[in-house]
């Protein structure tokens, strides 16, 4: 069977390619921080010694679109072309190229199906930011294969946050019940409490810094039970009107597991939204 | 109302690198060209395969053609996509990091929870 060499947890933000990248006047102040952060965040995905990384995240009406809209998707292909033209043009984010494990995306398919997710799938998916943005800093080499997993955290109506913690763990039992002797890691990228198109966005902090205090404690000790009774389809909004994307990280709490502390969290307060970094080790844990 | 109808426009305008400049040049006339002739595409069919029944209110497409994203914030546009096409059409106008960005927000500033409802 497949052992679960890692699981991560983020924020993924789209300034970070042209910060890290940016040099001279051009380099933001809070850029060589970031770095550091995200060089030492690195290492503990490198550690774990990856063959395949599970990358859960959201399509920003890029290929999902109202006429059509999954609420899971499962991309299932041999390559991922990846970033948009508005990517490009707003965040400076490059056209990548990335491989697929398409055994294993079989495998979550027909498993998951069988657990009782009705989960759409993709023989051709253009991954967005959401992918590329951990890819980037966690595996810039883009050397391994994916399994890319899309949750619709954008176009209402959006599932329950319980359905994504059900969601992410049977995408853990699932992973470990691959016949394989491939070592995964799963990678999940969501956001703490995030302002997009309203009256609260791009402000010196995040818009609601409690919820992300609260939001990193839960996640750093696993608080599922917490997190669930505090946490609402309708509560999401408060916070500001992207916070959906918390729910991402609901899903990577059920990889992770209920009550099992993050080995590793780090954070970082920037100027719009906080930075959130958390990695477990189930394999230690055994 | 027609909030899928707005989203539309902006999704399909934002995706493609002529249709936002033409849509910062000529606001109203690519809004009328846009309703007129693409409104009614089906985006994974066949044109032939058109629906027949999609227009703009009044007041959607005249926010519309006067660029006025704090109408769209009101009518319940998409706020993801409203924000993502209007950084690429104005953006460019201001000198500081961000300024336009902040200065959206600003505009807003009289709205308070819960906004309007962006469902379609």
């Amino acid at each position: 069977m497949a052992t679960i060499a890692a699981v991560i947890a983020s924020t993924h933000h789209p300034f970070y390619y042209r910060a890290s990248t940016s040099t001279g006047a051009d380099r933001p102040p809070f850029a060589d921080e970031w770095v550091a952060k995200i060089t030492a965040f690195r290492e503990t995905l490198t550690r774990s010694r990856p063959d395949v990384l599970v990358m859960v995240g959201s399509d920003h009406f890029h290929q999902m679109w109202l006429d059509n809209m999954p609420q899971f998707l499962v991309g299932k292909a041999p390559f991922y072309d990846a970033n948009y033209y508005n990517e490009e043009r707003e965040f400076g984010l490059p056209r990548m190229l990335v491989r697929g494990e398409e055994d294993l995306s079989a495998y979550l398919l027909r498993q998951g199906l069988d657990a009782g997710f009705d989960l759409a799938f993709s023989n051709e998916l253009r991954i967005d930011h959401s992918v590329t943005c951990p890819l980037i800093t966690l595996r810039p080499e883009c050397d391994l294969p994916i399994v890319p997993v899309y949750t619709n955290i954008f176009a209402p109506p959006l599932p329950q946050p319980k359905r994504f913690v059900e969601l992410g763990k049977a995408i853990r039992a699932i992973v470990e019940s691959w016949p394989s002797d491939e070592r995964v890691a799963i990678i999940g990228t969501g956001h703490l409490s995030l302002e997009l198109g309203g009256p609260r966005q791009f402000g010196p902090h995040g818009p609601d810094p409690e919820f992300d205090r609260q939001a990193v404690g839960w996640i750093a000790s696993g608080d599922l039970e917490s997190a669930l009774a505090q946490v609402s389809l309708e509560s999401l909004w408060l916070p500001g009107n992207a916070t959906h994307g918390f729910m991402d990280f609901m899903l990577m709490m059920g990889v992770a597991g209920e009550n099992v502390k993050a080995d590793y969290v780090d954070s970082l307060d920037l100027f719009h939204t906080m930075e959130a970094y958390f990695t477990w080790y189930p394999e230690a844990a055994r | 109302m027609s909030k899928y109808l707005l989203d539309k426009f902006l999704f399909t305008i934002d995706r493609d690198p002529e249709l936002v400049e033409r849509y910062r040049a000529d606001p109203r006339g690519t809004v009328e060209w846009w309703e007129a002739q693409r409104a009614n595409v089906i985006l994974n069919l066949p044109e032939i395969e058109r629906s027949t029944w999609l227009r703009f209110t009044d007041e959607e497409r005249e926010a519309l053609a006067t660029h006025d994203y704090v109408r769209l914030f009101e009518l319940g546009a998409h706020h993801f996509l409203t924000l993502t096409l209007f950084i690429a059409l104005f953006e460019r106008d201001y000198d500081e990091p961000l300024g336009f960005q902040r200065e959206y927000a600003r505009r807003l500033s009289h709205f308070s929870l819960p906004y309007p409802d962006i469902s379609t």
